[in-house]
């Protein structure tokens, strides 16, 4: 992995505001568990609404789609990729390096809230699930975002979309699609990791694994080769 | 020694072509690319730095194509235009990345070569957010440099330098040139090119005007038929006048916008005019050099 580009882009990272926004995301997931749990609600009541609801549903995808798009988006919105691009680097190792960040702080940012909520309810095999299932949804989100950065201007409406109309609604709606939702996946593998009453799993681990592996190796695969064909449009002065 | 070649080379945007058919060599020494805004000049580097496929023909370093090839780097230096950089990162920082993204076998001691060489060393622990646009063009000249490239792309270099900058960014450009390197720098601006380099490529609305040695092409500039418009208090008899005068070699009379004349020589009808008015006892009101613009320069070099 190349360091020096992982640590522009860390760097790069921490240093935007929109990222401290989203700061208080993981705040309420792990408040509203604690609320939860302090009003006398019990486990089953509030992990739904809480852990997959808000956790899996927003928190998750929301963040990964943050940072995923992040990491080389904004770089190519100002312009200053092309400072990484003009070396003679094989173009995987920019997009090795910038996944590996991305997915290092999203599963920093979303599995430790999640961590926490699991402890809330008293049952620290459910708590390592989640983070389990995050590590997941942190791999294939980011890829499949990272992705979107390099194939789209508009990465984060395209990604919301997916989030919001694919996962949350039209899973939920159509059985069927639930096979291409990383959600879905998050779900089973924290589910098959801690089996509790708490989660249930609507894809079996095997699909789960598979299909997160297709969505990272092809995004990652996609990614590499948009980054090889960058072009700079002529901006003539 | 390095050669940039492009080959036929032509780009469009759907409809609209941005360069069209440009066979260019470039070798050794300073050249720089001279156009007006819009002609196609970053275009043209952008598809030298690889940074943007030819529609058709061949852009190539040493005969290696830039197109989808990252390792034509090793040897090749890009300052684009947009002056982006991490502001975040300091000068330094900046540069020893670009060392290190190069895997030279001493990142630190090129890094300090570099920013040397462009005289930022005093502000080289600042972040780059805080530099001025010269201090920031400076920092990513470094950074291009840091590899000691045999060929050098700049996209408008002086943008944004003061005198004694552009003067400092001139001997360096001149010192590369001279040490056999291949530079070529972008600019609109007639009088950059001249004091740089000795052969400039013109290339005006997508296509190249002219190539060569500058002092010729000066000279088609110079002795290019110039326009003037006139006002006086009889510009019926000095246009008499004026048709007999060689270096004229034409006249138009309106009521309402006076003389227009057309001169073969620049040089010789000014000098002429004052003449030739005080003699017929015209009072010259007003004369306006009526197509100095450099798009108008450029436009006659294409005709030419």
């Amino acid at each position: 992995m190349n360091l020096t580009i992982a640590r522009i882009t860390a760097r790069g990272l921490f240093g935007r505001r929109r990222f401290l926004l989203l700061l208080p995301l993981p705040v309420l997931l792990v408040g509203l568990a604690l609320l939860s749990s302090w009003l006398g609600a019990r486990p089953d009541e509030w992990t739904p609404p809480v852990v997959i609801g808000l956790g899996f549903g927003v928190v998750l995808p929301v963040m990964a789609l943050i940072v995923g798009t992040g990491v080389l988006g904004s770089e190519i919105d100002d312009g200053t990729v092309v400072h990484i691009l003009a070396k003679p680097l094989p173009r995987r190792e920019i997009v090795f390096a910038k996944l590996a960040v991305a997915v290092l702080v999203t599963a920093l940012t979303v599995g430790v809230p999640l961590f926490l909520a699991g402890l809330v309810t008293g049952l620290p095999r459910f708590a390592v699930g989640l983070v389990a299932g995050a590590l997941v949804g942190a791999v294939a989100y980011t890829a499949l975002f990272l992705a979107l950065s390099l194939v789209t201007r508009r990465p984060v409406l395209v990604g919301l979309v997916y989030v919001l109309v694919w996962e949350d609604l039209l899973s939920n709606l159509l059985s069927g699609t639930r096979v291409l939702s990383i959600q879905q996946y998050v779900i089973a593998v924290a589910d098959k990791v801690a089996p509790t009453d708490l989660l249930q799993g609507n894809v079996s681990l095997g699909v789960s694994l598979v299909m997160a592996s297709i969505i990272t190796v092809a995004g990652t695969v996609l990614a590499i080769d948009r980054l090889r064909s960058f072009s700079v449009a002529g901006e003539t002065s | 020694m390095s050669l940039v070649e492009l080959k036929g080379v032509s780009r469009w945007y759907g409809n609209v072509v941005a360069v069209n058919d440009v066979t260019m060599t470039l070798g050794p020494g300073v050249t720089g690319l001279l156009g007006p805004n819009g002609a196609g000049k970053t275009t043209v580097l952008h598809m030298m730095a690889g940074f943007l496929a030819p529609s058709r023909g061949t852009v190539t370093v040493d005969g290696q194509s830039t197109w989808r090839n990252p390792s034509v780097y090793k040897g090749l230096g890009l300052v684009s235009e947009r002056e982006a950089v991490h502001g975040f990162l300091s000068g330094w920082d900046f540069v020893l990345a670009s060392a290190r993204l190069h895997r030279l076998p001493d990142p630190a001691a090129a890094a300090r070569k570099a920013i040397d060489l462009v005289e930022m060393a005093d502000a080289q622990h600042r972040r780059l957010a805080t530099y001025s646009k010269g201090m920031r063009q400076r920092t990513r000249v470094a950074a291009a440099l840091v590899h000691d490239p045999a060929v050098l792309l700049l996209d408008e270099p002086f943008n944004g330098m003061d005198p004694r900058q552009r003067l400092h960014m001139m001997d360096l450009l001149h010192a590369m040139g001279e040490q056999g390197r291949t530079v070529l720098f972008s600019s609109h601006i007639l009088e950059e090119v001249e004091q740089v380099s000795g052969t400039v490529q013109v290339i005006v609305a997508g296509r190249l005007a002219a190539s060569g040695d500058y002092r010729t092409i000066r000279r088609l500039m110079t002795h290019r038929p110039h326009v003037f418009s006139i006002r006086s208090n009889d510009d019926r008899r000095l246009a008499v006048a004026l048709v007999g005068e060689p270096s004229v070699s034409g006249v138009d009379l309106s009521t309402v916008d006076g003389l227009t004349v057309r001169a073969s020589d620049y040089g010789t009808f000014t000098r002429v005019l004052p003449k030739i008015a005080r003699a017929e006892k015209i009072r010259v009101e007003r004369l306006l050099p009526a197509d100095e613009s450099l798009e108008s320069v450029f436009s006659y070099l294409v005709a030419s």
